[in-house]
């Protein structure tokens, strides 16, 4: 049990350091991907919490997050679109005191919270349980706003995107195949 | 939950799989490499008997390892401000991915990680290949390898949601997410056989993380080798090993999950594993010649809007049968 200790510290470590990285570096890969490493470091940690399922998707998202925001921040970011070595902080002072301010509002919460004692053993299925805590009779409101958050979402792109269907299909809409800067794979 | 567990252990309430000590996932990686040889091989005699040569030792059968170790002796190239840390990850990632997906594939009886959510392991490995091709192309500081590497992502960003969505027939069909558990789930018909379009999208995911066949144009020859170009010497040699190993790894990933696992007559069932995933395997190899290569800029709609609603279908067809069936 030593030896899993051990490991769920430096992992902990590996986590923090990672995050750290990311204002230390000068590159946006480095920066995106030493993110990567924290979040990686703290699914395995879940996975330590036997919550499997919850881990390797932290693992699985994270990844595949860091993967596409690299691409992002070497398009947008800087002034020459990070290909070169970068800064990676701004606004320093500011920055500091929010992040000392929000160090000790986090860490007082955890000194001064007056965590609950275990009672009786853990489920065997703690996914399930964990679920049932977070959401609990909240389960068919998060339900029903899933699909409305996907709707928003589309509905934004639709409003953002600068070219309708009478760009692409002309007046009639009959235009095939359409008028797209970029063309589809299946032809529409 | 607990129920849906119960139901799908076998009959006689036996769990379907033994969990070995660590150690032996050393064997499990001398498998792998047995496999990526094999692979190898099969691709320089095909490679051989389309261009005309001969096939033997001295000629195709010979020639992946003749490459090895010319790379073994070849000088590492360097290049102007690489970023050489990144660049390394990116270059042995491939293995360790594919290494760490076997680990949850049962060999017949025995797995090494019999992890309760086998299948989600295996798929956030495949992810890590987005990571690690990507940063293959950055680590050089090259710009044919950094096109390579944003046409990996493209690909991956067609072929992801599609593979993920294939994976989870399997998943719903055995009401688990453990590897041993859906191989189980398969008594009598394979799902390869009743969820065919599932089967067949895995596949084409497996090419893709494996950035094989079709998906190969992030190292295709009008972009100077694409991820590849600047790679040299034992660097290249692993990423090419990487490769093949992830192909294999998705090969045998391929037998719990469609073909029925380590099930089959006369044979032991790690035999029957092995001989399933050799003959994936060089289904896969054979099939790089034979499909042409997709376009990153046009695959994405092709993975959307053709593949990812055929396999969405596809999972509500297994979950009303599977619904029906308890």
């Amino acid at each position: 049990m030593v030896v899993v200790d051990v490991a769920f510290w430096v992992l902990g470590l590996v986590a923090v350091l990672g995050g750290a990285v990311v204002f230390v570096v000068d590159s946006m890969a480095r920066a995106t991907y030493g993110l990567a490493v924290s979040f990686v470091a703290v699914g395995v940690q879940v996975l330590m919490l036997q919550q499997s399922y919850v881990g390797v998707v932290i693992i699985l998202m994270m990844v595949m997050e860091m993967a596409v925001m690299a691409v992002y921040m070497v398009m947008f970011m800087g002034m020459n679109p990070a290909l070169m070595p970068m800064s990676m902080v701004h606004s320093n002072r500011t920055a500091l005191a929010a992040a000392v301010l929000a160090f000790l509002i986090l860490a007082a919460g955890i000194l001064l919270v007056d965590w609950p004692t275990r009672r009786g053993n853990p489920q065997p299925d703690v996914t399930v349980a964990l679920g049932e805590a977070l959401m609990g009779r909240q389960m068919l409101v998060m339900a029903v706003i899933s699909p409305v958050m996907v709707a928003t979402i589309v509905a934004g792109v639709v409003l953002a995107a600068p070219r309708t269907r009478y760009d692409r299909l002309g007046d009639d809409l009959r235009r095939r195949p359409a008028d797209d800067h970029q063309p589809g794979g299946v032809g529409r | 939950m607990g129920e849906s567990l119960e139901s799908s252990l076998p009959r006689d309430g036996v769990l379907p799989v033994v969990t070995v000590a660590p150690g032996w996932g050393i064997g499990v990686v001398a498998v792998l490499g047995a496999l990526v040889i094999v692979a190898a091989v099969l691709d320089g005699v095909l490679c051989a008997r389309s261009a005309g040569s001969s096939l033997g030792v001295g000629g195709g059968a010979g020639r992946p390892l003749g490459e090895a170790a010319r790379l073994m002796r070849q000088r590492r190239r360097t290049t102007v401000q690489a970023d050489t840390l990144l660049w390394r990850v990116g270059g042995a990632g491939l293995v360790v991915a594919a290494a760490l997906m076997v680990a949850v594939v049962p060999l017949g009886r025995w797995t090494v990680a019999d992890l309760d959510v086998g299948v989600v392991w295996f798929n956030a490995m495949d992810v890590m290949v987005w990571a690690v091709v990507w940063l293959t192309g950055w680590g050089a500081n090259s710009t044919h390898a950094l096109v390579g590497g944003y046409r990996f992502l493209a690909h991956g960003l067609g072929y992801e949601l599609p593979l993920m969505f294939a994976l989870v027939a399997p998943a719903i069909a055995a009401g688990s997410l453990n590897v041993g558990m859906v191989a189980a789930a398969q008594d009598g018909v394979w799902f390869a056989v009743w969820m065919p379009v599932a089967f067949a999208v895995y596949l084409l995911g497996v090419a893709g993380f494996s950035v094989w066949g079709p998906f190969a144009p992030a190292l295709g020859v009008d972009i100077a080798g694409g991820v590849r170009a600047e790679l040299s010497g034992v660097d290249r040699l692993l990423f090419e090993t990487g490769r093949y190993a992830l192909l294999a790894a998705g090969a045998a990933f391929a037998v719990p999950m469609f073909l029925g696992g380590g099930a089959g007559p006369v044979l032991p069932g790690w035999a029957w594993v092995l001989l399933k995933t050799l003959a994936v395997l060089s289904l896969l190899v054979w099939a790089r010649r034979k499909l042409p290569a997709l376009r990153p800029d046009t695959f994405m709609e092709l993975g959307w809007l053709v593949l990812l609603p055929a396999v969405l279908v596809q999972d509500l067809l297994v979950a009303v049968v599977a619904v029906w069936r308890s």
